[in-house]
C-alpha cells in the first residue's frame, strides 16, 4: 500500500492518495486555524467517537469488495447494544461476547440468506435490517436499557489504555487484521478475486460462497462489536440508534477509493475515509466556536454530502481516463 | 432479459408450475388472504374506517414505489426519494406561509405551493440522473450523495424547526374527498393508473424496460439509454416532491427531520414483494401497488391483534424474503 502511494499505478491506487491528501489537508487547516484542533482531547474523542463507524465501515469495505452491500449494520448495531446492555451485569467480558454473538448472528443469517438462498444481498441485507431493529425493539420494550456500572462494561466505551482510548484501540485492533488479511494473506487474494468477476473466482476453483459467506459473518461481527461500544460509550442499549449508519459506512468505503463494483479495495484508505467524513464534524464546531459564522449542526450532512459528491466525480474522472485497474 | 409484461393475463400454451404461478399471483393471493384472515379475525375489519386508514396509510408509499419501479425497472435505484421528500414539504409551508416572499394572492400562494416544491425534487432528479448518466456513478452512490445532503438541505432551509399550518386549500390533497374517495387515495390510484398505462402503452415505457434488460443492446438499438435513465430519476423525483407534500398536507405540520425517513426502504420493498427484482428490465406497477398494500395489511392485521410494532418489522422482512425468493426460483425454473 505504502509503496502504491509513493507512485500510484492505478486509478485506485490514485484515489486512495486522493483521500489521505484530503485528510491531511482538512486536519492542517484546523490546525492553523483553531487553537485547540490539534490538542489531545479533541483528537482523542474524535477518535473515540468515531471508531464504531470505523469497525462497520471496515466490514462494509470487505463486503463491498466482493461485489455486494450490507444494508443491516445499523441495525445490527442498534440490536448488538440493547444485547450487550443486557448482559453488562456479568462482566465487560459477558457483554462484549453477547454483543458481538448478536452481531454474529445476524451476519451468519445474512450469508445464508445471500449464498444459500442467492437473494440479492440489497434485497437480503435490507430485511435483515428491518428485523434486527424489530428485535431490538422488542427485546428493548421499544425503550433503551440502561447498562450496569457495577461492572466494568463502561470501560469499552470511555476508559483509555495507555492515554488512548479503548474503543480506538479495538479499532484499531480490527484494522491491523483486516489489512494483514487483506493485503498479506491468500484469503484476501481470493475476496478480492472474487469481487473481480465471480465466474472467474469459480473457475479458479475459489469457493466463493464460503468466501461471500464469511464477509457477511465478518461484517455482522464487526457491526455486534461496534453496538457493544455504542452501549458501553452512552451507558445505554439503544434500539433506535444506528439509523442511517450502514450510509455513513458505505459514504466512508467509497470516499476511501472503493468502488461498489467490488474487485478492488483498501482497509487503510477506508480508514482515512471515516475519519475524513467524521472530522467534517468537528471542524464545523470549530468554526461555529471562532463565532464569524454560525452554521447550524443541520449543515454537517449538507457537508458531508458534498464531500462524498467530489470524491465520486473525481472517481469517476480518474476512472473514465483509465478504464482498465492495474491491480 | 424480460421485455415482457408479466403482469398480462394472457393465455399460455405452456403449463406453469406452482411456483410460476406462486410468483405471479403470490402477492394477489397472499392480500386475498390477508383481507379473509381480517375479515374472520379483526372486529370491526369491513368498515369505511378502516378502509381508508390502511390506504391512506399506503398512500404516500405507493407514490414514491411508483417512481422507484420506474427506476429500477431500468437497473437502477434512488436512495434519494426520503431526502427529496423532506425538501418539497419543507418548501411548501414556506410559499404559502409567506416566510420566503408575501404572496397577496392566496390562491396563487397554493398553487405555488403545489408546482415549485416539485419542481425543485425535480431538479434534484435530474441532478441524479445526471451522476448516474453523465459520470457513469452507480445508482447507489449516486443517489445516496443527496440522500445525505437532501435531508440536511430541508432542515438547513427550515433551520430545523417544526412548520405549522392550516391552509384547507393546500391540504385537500390529503384531507378534501373525491367522490366520497380520500383526496391522497384518489392521488395514488391516478398515479399508480398514469405509470401502469405509460409503461404499457408507450413508447417510453418500453424503452425502459429494454434500458433495464440489457442496457448494451438497447444503445445498439438506437434507444436514448442516457436521456430515458435521466427521465425516470426526474420522474421519481417529482412523484417524491409529490408524496412530500401529501404528507405534511396530512399531518398540518412539516418536520424536515421526520417527512420521507426511511421513506426509500419502505418503497423499495414494495417495489421487491410486488415481483419487479432489483436486478431491471422488469416494471410491475400494479405488483408494487398490492406489495405496498401486503406490507401495510401485515403491519395493521399484527397491530389490530395486539402484536407490537417491533413484530411487525421482522414479519415485514420475513415477508420480503420470502417473496423474493419465490420469484427468484421461478425466474430460474
Amino acid at each position: 500500500m505504502f509503496s502504491a502511494l509513493l507512485r500510484p499505478k492505478s486509478a485506485g491506487d490514485l484515489a486512495r492518495l486522493g483521500v489521505l491528501l484530503a485528510l491531511a489537508a482538512l486536519i492542517l487547516f484546523g490546525a492553523l486555524r483553531y487553537d485547540n484542533f490539534i490538542s489531545p482531547f479533541n483528537i482523542l474523542s474524535c477518535l473515540r467517537y468515531n471508531s464504531m463507524f470505523a469497525l462497520i465501515a471496515l466490514g462494509m469495505c470487505f463486503v463491498i469488495i466482493t461485489g455486494g452491500i450490507d444494508l443491516s449494520v445499523g441495525g445490527v448495531a442498534a440490536l448488538a447494544s440493547v444485547v450487550s446492555a443486557f448482559a453488562s451485569p456479568y462482566g465487560w467480558a459477558a457483554g462484549m461476547a453477547a454483543g458481538m454473538a448478536a452481531g454474529l448472528a445476524f451476519g451468519l443469517l445474512n450469508g445464508f440468506m445471500i449464498t444459500g438462498m442467492r437473494i440479492q444481498p440489497f434485497i437480503a441485507t435490507l430485511a435483515a435490517m428491518l428485523a434486527s431493529y424489530g428485535l431490538a425493539l422488542l427485546l428493548a420494550d421499544n425503550q433503551s436499557v440502561s447498562v450496569s456500572y457495577d461492572t466494568a462494561f463502561t470501560m469499552i466505551g470511555q476508559e483509555d489504555l495507555l492515554g488512548f482510548p479503548i474503543p480506538a484501540w479495538i479499532a484499531l485492533f480490527a484494522f491491523v487484521i483486516g489489512w494483514v488479511f487483506l493485503e498479506r494473506l491468500p484469503a484476501g487474494r481470493h475476496v478480492l478475486a472474487v469481487g473481480d468477476g465471480e465466474a472467474t473466482a469459480l473457475l479458479m476453483g475459489l469457493k466463493v460462497r464460503r468466501i461471500v459467506f464469511f464477509v457477511y459473518a465478518a461484517s455482522g461481527l464487526l457491526a455486534g462489536l461496534a453496538g457493544t461500544i455504542l452501549a458501553a460509550q452512552f451507558g445505554a442499549g439503544q434500539p433506535t440508534e444506528g439509523v442511517g449508519w450502514e450510509l455513513f459506512a458505505i459514504a466512508s468505503v467509497v470516499v476511501g477509493g472503493t468502488l461498489l463494483t467490488g474487485g478492488a479495495g483498501s482497509v487503510g484508505a477506508t480508514l482515512a475515509g471515516v475519519l475524513l467524513l467524521g472530522m467534517v464534524f468537528n471542524v464545523l464546531n470549530f468554526e461555529n466556536g471562532l463565532g464569524w459564522i454560525s452554521l447550524s449542526a443541520y449543515w454537517q450532512s449538507v457537508i458531508r454530502g458534498l464531500f462524498l459528491l467530489v470524491v465520486v466525480i473525481l472517481q469517476a474522472r480518474i476512472s473514465a481516463r483509465s478504464p482498465r485497474e492495474a491491480s | 432479459m424480460t421485455i415482457t409484461d408479466t403482469s398480462s393475463a394472457a393465455p399460455t400454451v405452456r403449463k406453469l408450475s406452482s411456483l410460476q404461478l406462486a410468483s405471479r399471483y403470490g402477492t394477489m393471493l397472499a392480500l386475498l388472504l390477508l383481507i379473509l384472515f381480517n375479515l374472520a379475525m379483526t372486529p370491526n375489519f369491513l368498515s369505511w374506517q378502516t378502509v381508508n386508514v390502511n390506504l391512506t396509510q399506503v398512500a404516500a408509499i405507493v407514490i414514491v414505489a411508483t417512481g422507484m419501479t420506474l427506476v429500477i425497472a431500468t437497473g437502477g435505484i434512488d436512495l434519494s426519494v426520503g431526502s427529496l421528500m423532506a425538501i418539497s414539504g419543507a418548501v411548501a409551508p414556506m410559499i404559502f406561509l409567506d416566510t420566503l416572499v408575501p404572496i397577496a394572492d392566496p390562491v396563487l400562494a397554493v398553487a405555488l405551493a403545489f408546482v415549485l416544491p416539485i419542481l425543485v425534487t425535480m431538479a434534484f432528479g435530474w441532478f441524479n440522473g445526471m451522476l448516474v448518466t453523465r459520470y457513469a456513478i452507480q445508482p447507489i452512490v449516486a443517489t445516496l450523495v443527496l440522500f445525505i445532503a437532501g435531508r440536511g438541505i430541508a432542515q438547513v432551509i427550515t433551520n430545523g424547526n417544526l412548520q405549522v399550518f392550516k391552509n384547507p386549500g393546500f391540504q385537500f390533497i390529503a384531507m378534501g374527498q373525491i367522490a366520497g374517495i380520500p383526496a391522497q387515495v384518489a392521488l395514488m390510484l391516478v398515479v399508480a393508473a398514469a405509470a401502469f398505462a405509460v409503461m404499457r402503452y408507450t413508447m417510453f415505457g418500453r424503452q425502459v424496460l429494454a434500458v433495464g434488460g440489457n442496457e448494451k443492446a438497447a444503445r445498439l438499438a438506437g434507444i436514448p439509454v442516457r436521456r430515458i435513465k435521466i427521465l425516470v430519476y426526474v420522474i421519481s423525483g417529482a412523484l417524491a416532491g409529490l408524496a412530500g407534500l401529501v404528507v405534511v398536507a396530512r399531518n398540518s405540520a412539516s418536520d424536515a427531520n421526520l417527512v420521507g425517513l426511511g421513506m426509500e426502504l419502505d418503497a423499495i420493498a414494495a417495489v421487491a414483494v410486488g415481483g419487479s427484482l432489483l436486478s431491471g428490465g422488469r416494471a410491475n406497477i400494479i405488483g408494487t401497488l398490492l406489495g405496498a398494500l401486503v406490507i401495510q395489511l401485515v403491519r395493521y392485521t399484527l397491530l389490530a391483534n395486539g402484536v407490537p410494532d417491533a413484530a411487525a418489522l421482522v414479519v415485514k422482512a420475513g415477508l420480503i424474503v420470502l417473496a423474493v425468493y419465490v420469484q427468484q426460483r421461478a425466474d430460474r425454473s
